[in-house]
């Protein structure tokens, strides 16, 4: 599997580190108890496209945002979570 | 006064030639790591000082004895010149460092084997982060190879990784067919 960083260029993928769902870049209001859970414990889990953050580690150190198939290992879409977050 | 004696990071293990291929240490040098902050316009007030700006993502500029690489999204490393006040993060990381360089007709196959990167598209002064074997570096493309940073710290297992690969290329490339 290979990602095409925005910054780096196209990479091997074990110069990625997995973090998770991207839902992680949409932080709930602070005290929102229902908000938090869902934001740390609820993931649709599709067997299909899924949005995800992966840290590019080994190379330029971005946050990205990877869409890809996780049933089919396509890659659709990577983004830096920098501009997704804006 | 007492004169301390400087060790380099791969004293006593390099150089080293095997087959085609020679692993060298470069000597150390003053080495700054340069953060900018969040939309400081530095490289003006760093050019003036040192003689070279900020290079593109990806490059490395010299001037004379003065370089500076691009090593990560908003970071730079500046060698051989002390930066000048700047609205940036600034680490001296001198001495924290090993650099070799790799040359000979072999080193693209060394690399090939410890290195993920498609090393064919790098042109000299082109820079990248990757690994080599399970270390973290810092990747320059020479004119005559490839010049490897890590960790001080790394020297060793640099050294033997490349060292085994280096063996293995070269007893390839003479065994009988
Ligand atoms: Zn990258």
């Amino acid at each position: 599997m290979r990602i095409n960083c925005p910054i780096c260029g196209d990479r091997d993928r074990r110069e990625f580190y997995y973090l998770g769902a991207s839902d992680y870049l949409n932080r709930p209001a602070e005290g929102d108890l229902d908000a938090i859970h869902k934001y740390l414990h609820i993931r649709e889990n599709p067997a299909g496209v899924t949005k995800d953050l992966w840290h590019h580690e080994a190379g330029c150190s971005s946050w990205l945002v990877v869409e890809r198939n996780v049933t089919t290992h396509e890659i659709l879409g990577v983004e830096l979570a920098s501009e997704v977050a804006k | 006064m007492i004169d301390l004696i400087a060790k380099s990071a791969a004293e006593g293990l390099l150089p080293v030639t095997i087959g085609t291929m020679t692993l060298t240490e470069l000597p150390l040098r003053e080495m700054h790591s340069i953060a900018p902050f969040k939309g400081a316009e530095v490289s003006a007030a760093l050019k003036k000082a040192t003689g070279v700006g900020l290079p593109d993502t990806g490059r490395a500029i010299a001037k004379v004895d003065v370089e500076i690489l691009w090593t990560a999204r908003g970071q730079y490393v500046l060698i051989g010149a002390t930066p000048p006040k700047l609205p940036a993060a600034i680490t001296d990381q001198s001495d924290a460092w090993c650099s070799v360089v790799l040359s000979g007709e072999g080193a693209p196959q060394v690399m090939a084997r410890v290195c993920p990167l498609d090393l064919g598209r790098m042109g000299e002064g082109d820079v990248a982060r990757s690994f080599v074997g399970h270390m973290t570096a810092i990747i320059i493309k020479r004119a005559e190879g490839f010049e490897i940073m890590v960790f001080r710290a790394f020297a060793k297992t640099l050294v033997h990784e490349l060292r085994e690969v280096m063996v293995s290329v070269t007893a390839q490339a003479t065994l009988p067919d």
